[in-house]
């Protein structure tokens, strides 16, 4: 199908439906603009019969619904020199008479009467117009799958899905991806390691639509893949390593909200279909263009669940604290992703403290235990406080500060208890810091979020892989449009 | 066959090149061979025993260090490798 717009006659022109009631109403108004002698083309989008009394064109395609943007039927137009200049849509007296110069046309009809949804409009249909009318930079190559092919087998079989079913990336569900970004489809977002090739949105879109995700979420997708694919978050090495971790995505911003995000009850786990498709996007993504697959570049030892996907939304509205986004730079209202390289989150189970100094030492006795409770500084962690343990601090006025504050001096420990062979374990500091006392983590190590929902007097923790310019840094990114 | 689905390819599309292994040298004797560390820990004892054996053997070794094991080496280490040494070994870890 053509992607140029259909020329259309100079003179009056009008889109019609048989099933719109009120497209049979104007009827007799069609017939006495042809009456005038007035120049009129008629199209109809369905039953090429209708309407019976004036000559018409049936627009079988919608080619010209589409391209002349008819979203409501009837739609009288008045075209000069093949260009639109004036329009009207549904039946109004008044704007058909003074359009037509018919003084007394329609006379006998209600003033008004609210047409019908066009055709080329109607969400079962759009996808599929898109893609046939739409001249849309989409390059990549096209797959055929023989009919004797089972697609989700065949996907399965390719190597391009999680070991999960994947949706078939047909060109009408990428363009209708595409739609949820401003960004043009060939746009280069990043270089996607570990083959470090190009990695484009289009290319993103593709995966978008294998992960399952709404149009909505790409911006988000896309931030979060600038956010990994880069030398400070070290997506190269988070897949290399063989240790369980991949990237945890904490969005933030009043986006959250707008796209659905969970951030309340099982914020972590199953059902929430933004939480879980953003982050299956960014690692479909990294494993299809990027070439990143387990047993391959990826040697991780045992993995972790949430390497399918681990993204989760700060619940802000009722948060005591400044958000993540907030606390590293991103202006208050923005949009943002952060990205972490973390394994499984572990649960903190404290039921009986109520003060913050008693849940402080719950939190402190746990976060020491991050990896081994012998090793310090090299791993951050996330911790994430629920509303019941976050309202012990509330109630009490810490701040984000005070509370890190106070983790960090309780979790300082002497060398002699860490070092290499201290209580009998092998795993330790080297034995030049016997004489040290030593924090379990290095300045901003410790990323404070707030998040779950319902009851529960536990927080969580997300333990993270080598830090600093050795392994990887977290790093945040403003979502575009 | 009849035709089914119609997918866009989700793939960076890029085919990895092949590249034929050199042939396996007769003799190290007379060739530089750099030894380089990922920078692992006791990947250097693996290396400083190899260096003894290779040394032995006549071989001329030149050792060098990715600046951390978690990235891939740096485009100069490789070049500098490249155009010093004749054959390499990589360390791994642990």
């Amino acid at each position: 199908m053509s992607t140029t717009a259909p020329l259309l006659p100079n003179g009056f022109v009008v889109i019609v439906k048989h099933e719109c009631a009120t497209c049979q109403m104007v009827e007799p108004v069609l017939a006495a603009i042809a009456a005038s002698g007035a120049p009129l083309a008629v199209y109809t989008q369905d039953n090429p019969d209708f309407p019976e009394s004036v000559p018409h064109t049936h627009d079988s395609t919608l080619a010209v619904s589409w391209h002349y943007d008819i979203e409501t039927v009837p739609t009288l137009l008045v075209i000069e020199n093949g260009v639109e200049v004036d329009r009207t849509f549904g039946w109004s007296q008044a704007e058909w008479q003074r359009i037509t110069g018919i003084d007394a046309l329609g006379a006998d009809l209600p003033v008004t009467r609210p047409g019908c949804g066009s055709m080329s409009v109607d969400p079962d249909r759009v996808d599929v117009l898109r893609a046939a009318f739409t001249d849309s930079p989409v390059i990549s190559r096209h797959i055929e799958f023989s009919s004797a092919e089972d697609e989700f087998e065949a996907m399965y079989a390719r190597g391009w899905t999680d070991g999960l079913p994947v949706i078939p990336p047909t060109r009408e569900r990428v363009l209708r991806m595409l739609t949820g970004t401003m960004r043009h489809p060939q746009d280069i977002v990043a270089i996607a390691p570990p083959d470090l090739v190009e990695l484009t949105v289009e290319k993103i879109a593709i995966n978008a639509v294998m992960a399952g995700c709404l149009p909505e979420y790409m911006p988000w997708v896309i931030a979060a893949l600038e956010a990994v694919c880069n030398d400070q978050f070290n997506m190269h090495g988070v897949l290399a390593t063989t240790m369980p971790v991949g990237p945890v995505i904490i969005c933030n911003g009043p986006g959250t909200r707008a796209i659905g995000m969970n951030s309340g009850i099982n914020a972590f786990g199953q059902g929430n279909r933004a939480n879980n498709t953003i982050g299956r996007a960014v690692q479909l993504t990294i494993r299809n263009v990027g070439g990143g697959r387990p047993g391959e570049v990826d040697r991780a030892t045992h993995g972790n669940p949430g390497k399918i996907s681990f993204c989760f939304a700060e619940d802000e509205e009722n948060s005591p604290f400044s958000s993540l986004a907030t606390e590293r730079g991103v202006p208050l209202g923005e949009n943002a992703v952060t990205v972490f390289a973390g394994e499984g989150p572990r649960c903190v189970v404290d039921q009986l403290a109520r003060t913050p100094e008693e849940l402080t030492e719950s939190l402190a006795a746990c976060l020491l235990t991050v990896h081994h409770p012998k090793l310090v500084i090299g791993f951050d962690a996330i911790l994430t406080l629920s509303p019941d343990h976050g309202r012990v601090y509330a109630e009490a006025g810490w701040s984000r500060e005070k509370l890190l504050a106070e983790i960090t001096e309780r979790t300082l420990r002497p060398g002699t208890d860490l070092v290499r062979g201290a209580r009998g374990m092998a795993e330790g500091v080297p034995p030049h810091l016997r004489d040290s006392t030593l924090p379990k983590f290095r300045s901003g190590g410790l990323l404070l979020t707030y998040a779950g929902g319902g009851a529960g007097l536990f927080s969580s923790i997300v333990a993270g892989w080598a830090n600093g310019a050795i392994g990887s840094d977290p790093v945040t990114r403003i979502v575009g449009s | 066959m009849a035709t089914g689905l119609t997918i866009l390819d989700p793939t960076s599309e890029s085919n990895p090149s092949t590249r034929q292994l050199l042939a396996r040298p007769a003799d190290i004797k007379g060739h530089t061979i750099a030894l380089l560390d990922i920078s692992k820990p006791r990947g250097n004892v693996f290396l400083d025993r190899l260096e003894e054996l290779l040394t032995e053997r006549g071989a001329k070794v030149k050792r060098f260090a990715k600046p951390t094991f978690t990235k891939p080496a740096p485009v100069d280490l490789r070049h500098e490798i490249a155009t010093q040494c004749t054959l390499v070994i990589e360390a791994l870890a642990d």
